[in-house]
Protein backbone atom coordinates (compact mmCIF):
# COMPACT_ATOMS: atom_id res chain seq x y z
CA UNK A 1 0.00 0.00 0.00
CA UNK A 2 2.10 2.64 -1.06
CA UNK A 3 1.57 6.33 -2.39
CA UNK A 4 1.14 4.91 -6.26
CA UNK A 5 -1.75 2.41 -5.03
CA UNK A 6 -3.27 4.71 -2.72
CA UNK A 7 -3.46 7.58 -5.76
CA UNK A 8 -4.81 4.72 -8.01
CA UNK A 9 -7.43 3.55 -5.85
CA UNK A 10 -8.54 7.24 -5.10
CA UNK A 11 -8.50 7.90 -8.71
CA UNK A 12 -10.91 4.93 -9.51
CA UNK A 13 -12.94 3.03 -7.40
CA UNK A 14 -13.26 5.49 -4.52
CA UNK A 15 -14.26 8.45 -6.76
CA UNK A 16 -16.85 5.91 -8.57
CA UNK A 17 -17.93 5.12 -4.98
CA UNK A 18 -18.11 8.67 -4.17
CA UNK A 19 -19.84 9.78 -7.48
CA UNK A 20 -22.22 6.82 -6.85
CA UNK A 21 -23.27 7.79 -3.79
CA UNK A 22 -23.97 11.51 -4.52
CA UNK A 23 -26.47 10.30 -7.26
CA UNK A 24 -27.39 7.94 -4.78
CA UNK A 25 -28.69 10.45 -2.79
CA UNK A 26 -29.67 13.01 -5.23
CA UNK A 27 -32.33 10.12 -6.74
CA UNK A 28 -33.54 8.93 -3.10
CA UNK A 29 -34.25 12.70 -1.86
CA UNK A 30 -36.61 13.08 -5.17
CA UNK A 31 -37.81 9.70 -5.32
CA UNK A 32 -41.37 9.35 -5.95
CA UNK A 33 -43.32 10.09 -2.89
CA UNK A 34 -41.01 11.73 -0.97
CA UNK A 35 -42.55 15.49 -1.17
CA UNK A 36 -45.05 14.85 1.26
CA UNK A 37 -42.51 13.39 4.01
CA UNK A 38 -40.00 16.36 3.37
CA UNK A 39 -42.94 19.02 3.69
CA UNK A 40 -43.61 17.01 6.85
CA UNK A 41 -39.89 17.20 7.94
CA UNK A 42 -40.06 20.98 6.99
CA UNK A 43 -42.42 21.65 9.63
CA UNK A 44 -40.66 20.13 12.45
CA UNK A 45 -39.02 23.38 13.84
CA UNK A 46 -42.85 24.90 14.07
CA UNK A 47 -44.34 22.46 15.69
CA UNK A 48 -43.57 23.66 19.42
CA UNK A 49 -41.04 26.03 21.17
CA UNK B 1 -22.81 16.03 47.46
CA UNK B 2 -22.84 18.63 44.74
CA UNK B 3 -19.94 18.86 42.49
CA UNK B 4 -17.90 16.69 44.88
CA UNK B 5 -16.32 14.47 42.08
CA UNK B 6 -15.54 18.24 40.05
CA UNK B 7 -13.87 19.91 42.84
CA UNK B 8 -11.58 16.97 43.66
CA UNK B 9 -10.76 16.44 39.73
CA UNK B 10 -10.41 20.35 39.46
CA UNK B 11 -8.12 20.65 42.99
CA UNK B 12 -5.76 17.86 41.41
CA UNK B 13 -5.78 19.74 37.89
CA UNK B 14 -5.11 22.93 39.55
CA UNK B 15 -1.77 21.26 41.88
CA UNK B 16 -0.99 19.67 38.62
CA UNK B 17 -0.70 23.13 36.91
CA UNK B 18 0.97 24.32 39.59
CA UNK B 19 3.96 21.18 39.19
CA UNK B 20 4.29 22.55 36.15
CA UNK B 21 4.58 25.90 36.62
CA UNK B 22 7.44 25.43 39.01
CA UNK B 23 9.23 22.46 36.68
CA UNK B 24 8.07 24.08 33.08
CA UNK B 25 11.68 23.77 30.66
CA UNK B 26 10.82 27.33 29.36
CA UNK B 27 9.70 30.42 30.61
CA UNK B 28 6.32 30.60 28.60
CA UNK B 29 5.24 27.84 29.59
CA UNK B 30 5.94 28.48 32.84
CA UNK B 31 3.63 31.56 32.81
CA UNK B 32 1.11 29.80 30.83
CA UNK B 33 0.46 27.38 33.77
CA UNK B 34 0.49 29.99 36.39
CA UNK B 35 -2.60 31.37 34.37
CA UNK B 36 -4.06 27.71 33.95
CA UNK B 37 -3.39 27.48 37.87
CA UNK B 38 -5.28 30.32 38.72
CA UNK B 39 -8.54 29.91 36.41
CA UNK B 40 -8.48 26.31 37.85
CA UNK B 41 -8.33 27.61 41.40
CA UNK B 42 -11.08 30.16 40.26
CA UNK B 43 -13.38 27.29 38.87
CA UNK B 44 -12.63 24.93 42.64
CA UNK B 45 -13.91 28.36 44.97
CA UNK B 46 -16.67 29.43 42.63
CA UNK B 47 -18.19 25.17 42.84
CA UNK B 48 -16.94 25.23 46.84
CA UNK B 49 -19.01 28.00 47.66
CA UNK B 50 -21.71 26.41 45.59
CA UNK B 51 -22.02 23.30 46.43
CA UNK B 52 -24.78 21.52 48.80
CA UNK B 53 -25.55 18.88 50.71
CA UNK B 54 -28.89 18.06 50.25
CA UNK B 55 -29.69 15.92 47.80
CA UNK B 56 -30.19 17.44 44.55
CA UNK B 57 -34.21 17.36 43.29
CA UNK B 58 -34.75 15.09 40.87
CA UNK B 59 -34.63 16.62 36.97
CA UNK B 60 -38.13 16.68 35.04
CA UNK B 61 -36.67 14.77 31.76
CA UNK B 62 -38.79 15.98 29.35
CA UNK B 63 -38.05 19.56 30.21
CA UNK B 64 -35.45 21.14 27.66
CA UNK B 65 -32.47 21.87 29.60
CA UNK B 66 -31.79 25.42 29.01
CA UNK B 67 -28.84 26.36 31.44
CA UNK B 68 -25.66 25.95 29.70
CA UNK B 69 -27.43 27.51 26.46
CA UNK B 70 -28.68 31.04 28.64
CA UNK B 71 -24.63 30.99 29.91
CA UNK B 72 -23.30 30.06 25.98
CA UNK B 73 -25.60 33.11 24.71
CA UNK B 74 -24.13 35.72 27.09
CA UNK B 75 -20.48 33.99 26.29
CA UNK B 76 -21.22 34.26 22.47
CA UNK B 77 -22.10 38.28 23.12
CA UNK B 78 -19.02 38.63 25.34
CA UNK B 79 -16.62 37.02 23.57
CA UNK B 80 -17.57 38.55 20.60
CA UNK B 81 -17.45 42.51 21.76
CA UNK B 82 -13.80 41.54 22.61
CA UNK B 83 -13.02 39.46 19.61
CA UNK B 84 -13.96 42.51 17.55
CA UNK B 85 -12.29 45.21 19.27
CA UNK B 86 -9.17 43.34 19.17
CA UNK B 87 -10.03 43.01 15.36
CA UNK B 88 -10.01 46.84 15.30
CA UNK B 89 -7.15 47.64 17.79
CA UNK B 90 -5.12 45.18 15.13
CA UNK B 91 -6.58 47.25 12.17
CA UNK B 92 -5.56 50.32 13.76
CA UNK B 93 -1.76 48.74 14.51
CA UNK B 94 -1.64 48.41 10.30
CA UNK B 95 -2.51 52.16 10.25
CA UNK B 96 -0.27 53.29 12.83
CA UNK B 97 2.44 50.74 13.68
CA UNK B 98 3.39 52.80 16.68
CA UNK B 99 0.25 51.09 18.80
CA UNK B 100 2.30 47.85 18.71
CA UNK B 101 2.85 47.48 22.51
CA UNK B 102 5.61 44.88 22.78
CA UNK B 103 5.42 42.51 24.00
CA UNK B 104 2.42 41.30 24.56
CA UNK B 105 0.02 43.23 22.51
CA UNK B 106 2.10 43.68 19.35
CA UNK B 107 0.61 42.68 15.74
CA UNK B 108 1.90 38.99 15.24
CA UNK B 109 0.35 38.28 18.76
CA UNK B 110 -3.23 39.82 18.63
CA UNK B 111 -4.23 38.82 15.17
CA UNK B 112 -4.11 35.42 15.98
CA UNK B 113 -6.09 36.47 18.94
CA UNK B 114 -8.21 38.14 16.59
CA UNK B 115 -9.24 35.53 14.39
CA UNK B 116 -9.20 33.18 17.22
CA UNK B 117 -11.86 35.12 18.97
CA UNK B 118 -14.28 35.70 16.72
CA UNK B 119 -13.76 32.83 15.05
CA UNK B 120 -14.04 30.24 18.09
CA UNK B 121 -14.98 32.40 20.70
CA UNK B 122 -17.49 34.23 19.20
CA UNK B 123 -18.65 31.51 16.53
CA UNK B 124 -17.58 28.50 18.47
CA UNK B 125 -19.86 29.60 21.37
CA UNK B 126 -22.91 30.79 19.09
CA UNK B 127 -22.42 27.00 16.86
CA UNK B 128 -22.54 25.45 20.59
CA UNK B 129 -25.57 26.85 22.31
CA UNK B 130 -27.61 27.50 19.34
CA UNK B 131 -26.64 23.17 18.85
CA UNK B 132 -27.77 22.68 21.66
CA UNK B 133 -31.26 24.85 21.18
CA UNK B 134 -32.04 23.65 18.35
CA UNK B 135 -32.14 19.70 19.19
CA UNK B 136 -33.28 19.77 21.52
CA UNK B 137 -36.67 21.28 20.03
CA UNK B 138 -36.17 19.49 16.51
CA UNK B 139 -35.63 16.08 18.82
CA UNK B 140 -38.33 16.62 21.29
CA UNK B 141 -35.87 15.82 24.05
CA UNK B 142 -33.58 17.14 26.91
CA UNK B 143 -29.61 16.84 26.31
CA UNK B 144 -28.51 13.86 26.81
CA UNK B 145 -26.08 13.01 29.82
CA UNK B 146 -27.05 14.78 32.51
CA UNK B 147 -24.14 17.70 33.49
CA UNK B 148 -22.31 17.26 30.04
CA UNK B 149 -23.79 19.75 28.24
CA UNK B 150 -21.61 22.20 31.16
CA UNK B 151 -18.42 20.67 31.00
CA UNK B 152 -18.96 21.45 26.93
CA UNK B 153 -19.48 24.43 27.68
CA UNK B 154 -17.01 25.07 30.73
CA UNK B 155 -14.44 23.12 29.19
CA UNK B 156 -14.96 25.54 26.03
CA UNK B 157 -14.22 28.35 27.87
CA UNK B 158 -11.35 27.02 29.27
CA UNK B 159 -9.78 26.04 25.83
CA UNK B 160 -10.27 29.27 25.01
CA UNK B 161 -8.65 31.28 28.04
CA UNK B 162 -5.56 28.98 27.15
CA UNK B 163 -5.60 29.78 23.89
CA UNK B 164 -5.87 33.65 23.76
CA UNK B 165 -3.42 33.88 26.93
CA UNK B 166 -1.31 31.37 25.27
CA UNK B 167 -1.30 34.00 21.90
CA UNK B 168 -0.09 37.16 24.31
CA UNK B 169 2.43 35.21 26.05
CA UNK B 170 4.15 34.07 22.84
CA UNK B 171 3.30 30.77 22.32
CA UNK B 172 2.09 29.18 19.06
CA UNK B 173 2.27 26.51 16.42
CA UNK B 174 2.19 28.78 13.43
CA UNK B 175 -0.90 27.10 12.25
CA UNK B 176 -3.24 29.31 10.86
CA UNK B 177 -6.71 29.13 12.51
CA UNK B 178 -5.12 26.29 14.96
CA UNK B 179 -2.25 28.25 16.75
CA UNK B 180 -2.52 26.84 20.29
CA UNK B 181 0.11 24.35 20.86
CA UNK B 182 -0.14 20.97 21.78
CA UNK B 183 -1.34 20.49 25.44
CA UNK B 184 -4.28 22.83 24.16
CA UNK B 185 -5.21 21.15 21.58
CA UNK B 186 -5.35 17.70 23.80
CA UNK B 187 -7.83 19.73 25.98
CA UNK B 188 -9.88 20.66 23.07
CA UNK B 189 -10.33 17.54 21.86
CA UNK B 190 -11.64 15.78 24.90
CA UNK B 191 -13.78 18.62 24.77
CA UNK B 192 -15.37 18.42 21.48
CA UNK B 193 -15.22 14.15 21.71
CA UNK B 194 -18.09 15.28 24.98
CA UNK B 195 -19.49 17.84 22.46
CA UNK B 196 -20.29 14.93 20.09
CA UNK B 197 -20.98 12.73 22.64
CA UNK B 198 -24.04 15.13 23.83
CA UNK B 199 -25.06 16.38 20.37
CA UNK B 200 -25.06 12.27 19.26
CA UNK B 201 -26.24 11.04 22.31
CA UNK B 202 -29.44 13.56 22.61
CA UNK B 203 -30.31 12.71 18.51
CA UNK B 204 -30.20 8.70 19.55
CA UNK B 205 -33.08 9.67 21.93
CA UNK B 206 -35.64 12.20 20.38
CA UNK B 207 -38.80 11.24 19.92
CA UNK B 208 -39.21 12.89 16.37
CA UNK B 209 -39.08 10.41 14.13
CA UNK B 210 -36.87 12.64 11.52
CA UNK B 211 -33.70 14.00 12.20
CA UNK B 212 -34.62 17.37 11.48
CA UNK B 213 -31.85 18.69 8.39
CA UNK B 214 -30.63 21.77 11.10
CA UNK B 215 -28.86 18.91 12.81
CA UNK B 216 -27.31 17.18 10.08
CA UNK B 217 -25.99 20.41 9.19
CA UNK B 218 -24.67 20.61 13.06
CA UNK B 219 -23.45 17.06 13.12
CA UNK B 220 -20.85 17.34 10.24
CA UNK B 221 -19.74 20.05 11.56
CA UNK B 222 -18.67 18.93 14.63
CA UNK B 223 -17.78 15.29 13.00
CA UNK B 224 -15.33 17.13 10.41
CA UNK B 225 -14.08 19.66 12.74
CA UNK B 226 -12.98 16.96 14.92
CA UNK B 227 -11.11 14.89 12.12
CA UNK B 228 -9.62 18.18 10.48
CA UNK B 229 -8.45 19.46 14.48
CA UNK B 230 -6.68 15.90 14.95
CA UNK B 231 -4.38 15.28 11.79
CA UNK B 232 -3.85 19.19 11.55
CA UNK B 233 -2.25 19.27 15.15
CA UNK B 234 -0.42 15.46 14.70
CA UNK B 235 2.44 17.00 16.38
CA UNK B 236 5.67 15.82 18.97
CA UNK B 237 6.09 17.88 21.86
CA UNK B 238 9.67 18.70 22.82
CA UNK B 239 8.82 18.46 25.96
CA UNK B 240 6.15 17.61 27.97
CA UNK B 241 6.78 20.57 30.72
CA UNK B 242 7.41 22.65 27.60
CA UNK B 243 5.38 25.02 25.23
CA UNK B 244 7.00 23.79 21.85
CA UNK B 245 5.87 21.26 19.35
CA UNK B 246 7.31 20.26 16.07
CA UNK B 247 4.71 19.35 12.94
CA UNK B 248 4.66 15.25 12.06
CA UNK B 249 4.17 16.94 8.68
CA UNK B 250 7.07 18.92 6.72
CA UNK B 251 7.54 21.39 3.59
CA UNK B 252 5.10 21.42 1.10
CA UNK B 253 2.62 17.83 2.93
CA UNK B 254 2.95 20.32 6.41
CA UNK B 255 1.26 23.33 3.71
CA UNK B 256 -1.59 21.33 2.21
CA UNK B 257 -2.23 19.56 5.84
CA UNK B 258 -2.88 23.35 7.19
CA UNK B 259 -4.84 24.65 4.61
CA UNK B 260 -6.98 21.02 3.77
CA UNK B 261 -7.94 22.17 8.07
CA UNK B 262 -7.54 26.34 7.22
CA UNK B 263 -10.26 25.36 4.30
CA UNK B 264 -12.28 23.15 5.91
CA UNK B 265 -12.96 25.25 9.18
CA UNK B 266 -14.29 28.05 6.84
CA UNK B 267 -16.48 24.91 5.33
CA UNK B 268 -17.31 23.44 8.21
CA UNK B 269 -16.73 25.62 10.79
CA UNK B 270 -18.16 28.96 9.64
CA UNK B 271 -20.34 27.73 6.97
CA UNK B 272 -22.23 24.11 7.56
CA UNK B 273 -22.58 24.78 10.90
CA UNK B 274 -24.30 28.03 10.81
CA UNK B 275 -26.17 26.89 7.92
CA UNK B 276 -27.66 24.38 10.74
CA UNK B 277 -28.72 27.74 11.87
CA UNK B 278 -30.25 29.29 9.11
CA UNK B 279 -32.16 26.19 8.93
CA UNK B 280 -34.07 26.39 11.98
CA UNK B 281 -33.98 30.11 13.11
CA UNK B 282 -34.82 31.57 9.32
CA UNK B 283 -38.40 29.50 9.50
CA UNK B 284 -39.00 29.86 13.26
CA UNK B 285 -38.67 33.87 13.27
CA UNK B 286 -40.56 34.02 9.31
CA UNK B 287 -42.69 31.66 11.27
CA UNK B 288 -42.70 29.70 7.76
CA UNK B 289 -41.57 26.29 6.68
CA UNK B 290 -38.45 26.14 4.61
CA UNK B 291 -38.90 26.69 1.35
CA UNK B 292 -37.75 23.48 0.16
CA UNK B 293 -37.14 20.41 2.42
CA UNK B 294 -35.61 18.66 -0.71
CA UNK B 295 -32.84 21.77 -2.01
CA UNK B 296 -31.65 21.68 1.90
CA UNK B 297 -30.93 17.72 1.62
CA UNK B 298 -29.40 18.32 -1.56
CA UNK B 299 -27.32 21.23 -0.62
CA UNK B 300 -26.29 19.78 2.80
CA UNK B 301 -24.69 16.34 0.50
CA UNK B 302 -23.20 18.42 -2.23
CA UNK B 303 -21.83 20.83 0.42
CA UNK B 304 -20.20 17.64 1.90
CA UNK B 305 -18.74 16.30 -1.48
CA UNK B 306 -17.46 18.96 -2.45
CA UNK B 307 -15.97 21.69 0.17
CA UNK B 308 -13.32 19.17 1.42
CA UNK B 309 -11.47 19.15 -1.74
CA UNK B 310 -11.12 23.06 -2.07
CA UNK B 311 -8.14 23.59 0.38
CA UNK B 312 -5.76 23.60 -2.03
CA UNK B 313 -6.76 26.63 -3.82
CA UNK B 314 -4.97 28.18 -1.08
CA UNK B 315 -1.68 27.27 -2.30
CA UNK B 316 -1.83 28.12 -5.60
CA UNK B 317 0.96 29.48 -7.72
CA UNK B 318 3.26 27.22 -4.62
CA UNK B 319 5.67 24.19 -4.55
CA UNK B 320 2.01 22.18 -4.63
CA UNK B 321 1.77 19.74 -7.64
CA UNK B 322 -0.05 21.55 -10.45
CA UNK B 323 -2.67 18.94 -11.00
CA UNK B 324 -3.41 19.53 -6.69
CA UNK B 325 -3.80 23.18 -7.38
CA UNK B 326 -5.92 22.71 -10.40
CA UNK B 327 -8.01 20.06 -8.60
CA UNK B 328 -8.76 22.81 -5.84
CA UNK B 329 -9.56 25.31 -8.51
CA UNK B 330 -12.69 22.92 -10.09
CA UNK B 331 -14.03 21.73 -6.94
CA UNK B 332 -14.19 25.46 -5.47
CA UNK B 333 -15.98 26.55 -8.49
CA UNK B 334 -18.44 23.66 -8.00
CA UNK B 335 -19.36 25.00 -4.64
CA UNK B 336 -21.44 27.46 -7.01
CA UNK B 337 -24.12 25.51 -7.33
CA UNK B 338 -24.79 24.38 -3.46
CA UNK B 339 -24.01 27.78 -1.98
CA UNK B 340 -26.29 29.64 -4.26
CA UNK B 341 -28.85 26.42 -3.73
CA UNK B 342 -28.58 26.89 -0.07
CA UNK B 343 -28.74 31.07 -0.43
CA UNK B 344 -32.15 31.03 -2.43
CA UNK B 345 -33.27 28.60 0.15
CA UNK B 346 -32.91 30.33 2.57
CA UNK B 347 -34.25 33.42 0.95
CA UNK B 348 -37.03 31.54 -0.68
CA UNK B 349 -38.18 30.63 2.82
CA UNK B 350 -40.00 34.20 2.94
CA UNK B 351 -41.86 33.91 0.13
CA UNK B 352 -45.30 35.46 0.53
CA UNK B 353 -43.66 37.03 3.45
CA UNK B 354 -41.57 40.05 2.40
CA UNK B 355 -43.33 42.44 4.18
CA UNK B 356 -41.66 41.08 7.31
CA UNK B 357 -38.48 42.78 5.96
CA UNK B 358 -40.01 46.02 6.75
CA UNK B 359 -41.55 45.09 10.12
CA UNK B 360 -39.00 43.02 11.53
CA UNK B 361 -35.26 43.92 11.99
CA UNK B 362 -34.57 40.45 13.14
CA UNK B 363 -35.50 39.17 10.22
CA UNK B 364 -33.74 41.96 8.52
CA UNK B 365 -30.98 40.89 9.79
CA UNK B 366 -31.14 36.98 8.97
CA UNK B 367 -31.95 38.30 5.00
CA UNK B 368 -28.83 40.67 5.21
CA UNK B 369 -26.79 37.28 6.84
CA UNK B 370 -28.30 35.17 3.76
CA UNK B 371 -27.20 37.73 0.71
CA UNK B 372 -23.78 38.12 2.50
CA UNK B 373 -23.31 34.20 2.21
CA UNK B 374 -24.44 34.31 -1.58
CA UNK B 375 -21.91 37.07 -2.06
CA UNK B 376 -19.05 35.82 -0.53
CA UNK B 377 -19.58 32.20 -1.69
CA UNK B 378 -19.86 33.72 -5.17
CA UNK B 379 -16.28 35.92 -4.93
CA UNK B 380 -14.53 32.67 -2.83
CA UNK B 381 -14.60 30.31 -6.32
CA UNK B 382 -14.07 33.59 -8.25
CA UNK B 383 -10.83 34.11 -6.52
CA UNK B 384 -9.64 30.36 -6.72
CA UNK B 385 -9.66 30.53 -10.38
CA UNK B 386 -5.68 30.73 -10.75
CA UNK B 387 -5.76 33.57 -12.91
CA UNK B 388 -7.77 35.93 -10.67
CA UNK B 389 -5.83 33.95 -7.76
CA UNK B 390 -2.49 35.27 -9.35
CA UNK B 391 -3.86 39.34 -8.97
CA UNK B 392 -5.32 38.80 -5.38
CA UNK B 393 -3.06 36.21 -3.53
CA UNK B 394 -1.41 37.81 -0.61
CA UNK B 395 -3.62 41.29 -1.05
CA UNK B 396 -6.01 42.70 1.10
CA UNK B 397 -8.53 41.55 -1.28
CA UNK B 398 -8.62 38.10 0.67
CA UNK B 399 -8.81 40.35 3.65
CA UNK B 400 -12.04 42.31 2.31
CA UNK B 401 -13.48 38.45 1.30
CA UNK B 402 -13.17 36.94 4.45
CA UNK B 403 -14.91 39.76 6.49
CA UNK B 404 -17.85 40.08 4.24
CA UNK B 405 -18.16 36.42 4.95
CA UNK B 406 -17.40 36.43 8.78
CA UNK B 407 -19.21 39.91 9.41
CA UNK B 408 -21.98 39.61 6.68
CA UNK B 409 -22.58 35.76 7.06
CA UNK B 410 -21.44 34.31 10.16
CA UNK B 411 -21.76 37.28 12.80
CA UNK B 412 -25.52 38.52 11.41
CA UNK B 413 -26.99 34.98 11.52
CA UNK B 414 -25.30 34.64 14.69
CA UNK B 415 -26.78 38.07 15.80
CA UNK B 416 -30.38 37.34 14.72
CA UNK B 417 -30.06 33.45 16.34
CA UNK B 418 -29.60 35.75 19.62
CA UNK B 419 -32.19 38.02 19.17
CA UNK B 420 -34.43 34.98 18.33
CA UNK B 421 -33.05 33.18 21.36
CA UNK B 422 -33.01 35.43 24.19
CA UNK B 423 -36.58 36.46 24.88
CA UNK B 424 -37.68 32.71 24.78
CA UNK B 425 -34.45 31.13 27.28
CA UNK B 426 -35.43 34.23 30.19
CA UNK B 427 -39.23 33.54 29.35
CA UNK B 428 -39.48 37.76 28.20
CA UNK B 429 -42.47 38.65 26.13
CA UNK B 430 -40.00 40.63 23.63
CA UNK B 431 -36.53 42.21 23.25
CA UNK B 432 -35.84 45.31 25.21
CA UNK B 433 -35.87 47.51 22.34
CA UNK B 434 -36.98 46.43 18.45
CA UNK B 435 -35.02 49.95 17.88
CA UNK B 436 -32.21 48.96 18.94
CA UNK B 437 -32.02 46.24 16.39
CA UNK B 438 -32.69 48.50 13.73
CA UNK B 439 -29.85 50.64 14.94
CA UNK B 440 -27.27 47.51 14.89
CA UNK B 441 -28.61 46.44 11.55
CA UNK B 442 -27.60 49.45 9.80
CA UNK B 443 -24.44 49.97 11.73
CA UNK B 444 -23.06 46.61 11.19
CA UNK B 445 -24.22 46.86 7.42
CA UNK B 446 -22.54 49.99 7.06
CA UNK B 447 -19.72 48.86 8.70
CA UNK B 448 -19.26 45.76 6.45
CA UNK B 449 -19.80 47.85 3.25
CA UNK B 450 -16.88 49.84 4.10
CA UNK B 451 -14.86 47.40 5.08
CA UNK B 452 -15.37 44.95 2.48
CA UNK B 453 -15.14 47.87 -0.32
CA UNK B 454 -11.95 49.52 1.44
CA UNK B 455 -10.29 46.25 1.15
CA UNK B 456 -11.31 45.38 -2.79
CA UNK B 457 -9.58 49.19 -3.69
CA UNK B 458 -6.76 48.33 -1.55
CA UNK B 459 -5.99 44.78 -2.55
CA UNK B 460 -6.62 45.45 -6.23
CA UNK B 461 -4.42 48.11 -6.41
CA UNK B 462 -1.67 46.57 -4.42
CA UNK B 463 -1.93 43.16 -6.36
CA UNK B 464 -1.71 45.77 -9.69
CA UNK B 465 1.62 48.04 -7.89
CA UNK B 466 3.45 44.02 -7.15
CA UNK B 467 3.12 43.32 -10.57
CA UNK B 468 3.84 46.64 -12.59
CA UNK B 469 7.27 46.36 -14.35
CA UNK B 470 8.55 49.42 -16.50
CA UNK B 471 10.11 48.59 -20.25
CA UNK B 472 13.09 47.38 -19.05
CA UNK B 473 11.56 44.79 -16.85
CA UNK B 474 12.42 46.37 -13.45
CA UNK B 475 9.89 46.59 -10.86
CA UNK B 476 8.16 49.95 -10.69
CA UNK B 477 7.24 49.92 -6.75
CA UNK B 478 9.42 48.94 -3.96
CA UNK B 479 7.43 47.05 -1.53
CA UNK B 480 7.47 49.96 1.07
CA UNK B 481 5.64 52.04 -1.79
CA UNK B 482 2.90 49.56 -1.40
CA UNK B 483 2.40 49.95 2.29
CA UNK B 484 2.56 53.83 2.42
CA UNK B 485 0.20 53.81 -0.57
CA UNK B 486 -2.60 51.50 1.34
CA UNK B 487 -2.42 53.79 4.23
CA UNK B 488 -5.60 55.95 3.95
CA UNK B 489 -7.61 52.62 3.53
CA UNK B 490 -6.25 51.01 6.31
CA UNK B 491 -7.90 53.83 8.18
CA UNK B 492 -10.92 53.59 6.61
CA UNK B 493 -10.90 50.08 7.04
CA UNK B 494 -10.69 50.72 11.46
CA UNK B 495 -13.43 52.56 10.74
CA UNK B 496 -15.97 50.27 9.09
CA UNK B 497 -14.61 47.84 11.85
CA UNK B 498 -15.21 50.10 14.76
CA UNK B 499 -19.01 50.96 12.94
CA UNK B 500 -19.67 47.05 12.86
CA UNK B 501 -18.29 46.70 16.97
CA UNK B 502 -20.66 49.88 17.85
CA UNK B 503 -23.21 47.13 16.20
CA UNK B 504 -22.49 44.61 18.43
CA UNK B 505 -22.12 46.86 21.97
CA UNK B 506 -25.55 48.11 21.22
CA UNK B 507 -26.47 44.32 20.70
CA UNK B 508 -25.11 43.63 23.97
CA UNK B 509 -26.90 46.48 25.85
CA UNK B 510 -30.26 45.34 24.37
CA UNK B 511 -29.45 41.83 25.28
CA UNK B 512 -28.03 42.70 28.81
CA UNK B 513 -31.65 44.97 29.60
CA UNK B 514 -33.66 42.11 28.17
CA UNK B 515 -32.20 39.57 30.58
CA UNK B 516 -32.35 41.92 33.18
CA UNK B 517 -36.31 42.05 32.41
CA UNK B 518 -36.63 45.56 31.06
CA UNK B 519 -38.86 46.86 27.77
CA UNK B 520 -37.63 49.91 26.32
CA UNK B 521 -40.93 52.44 25.68
CA UNK B 522 -40.87 52.72 22.07
CA UNK B 523 -42.82 53.10 19.45
CA UNK B 524 -44.15 49.89 17.55
CA UNK B 525 -42.28 49.14 14.19
CA UNK B 526 -44.39 50.13 11.23
CA UNK B 527 -47.40 47.96 10.05
CA UNK B 528 -46.93 45.73 13.03
CA UNK B 529 -50.56 46.77 14.57
CA UNK B 530 -52.83 45.72 12.17
CA UNK B 531 -54.93 48.21 10.90
CA UNK B 532 -57.77 49.34 13.01
CA UNK B 533 -61.10 48.13 11.52
CA UNK B 534 -64.11 50.08 11.93
CA UNK B 535 -67.51 48.64 14.38
CA UNK B 536 -69.85 46.75 13.07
Amino acid sequence: MDYNWMREFADSWALLAMALFFVGVVAFAFRPGSGKQADEAARIPLKDD
Amino acid sequence: MKFGTEIVALGLFAFLALVAAGFGVDEPFRQHMWVLFFVLLGFVVVLLRNTSFVPAASVDPSAYMDGPIRYGAIATMFWGVVGMLVGVVIALQLAYPDLNIEPWFNFGRLRPLHTSGVVFAFGGNALICTSMYVVQRTSRARLFGGNLAWFVFWGYQLFIVMAATGYLLGITESREYAEPEWYVDIWLTIVWVAYLVLFLGTILKRKEPHIYVANWFYLSFIVTIAMLHLINNLSMPASLLGSKSYSAFSGVQDALTQWWYGHNAVGFFLTAGFLGMMYYFVPKQANRPVYSYRLSIIHFWAIIFLYIWAGPHHLHYTALPDWAQTLGMVFSIMLWMPSWGGMINGLMTLSGAWDKLRTDPIIRMMVMAIAFYGMSTFEGPMMSIKAVNSLSHYTDWTIGHVHSGALGWVGMISFGAIYYMVPKLWNRERLYSLRLVTWHFWLATLGIVVYAAVMWVSGIMQGLMWREYDEQGFLVYSFAETVAAMHPYYVMRAMGGAMYLAGAVIMTWNITMTILGYQGEEEPMPASIPALQPAQ
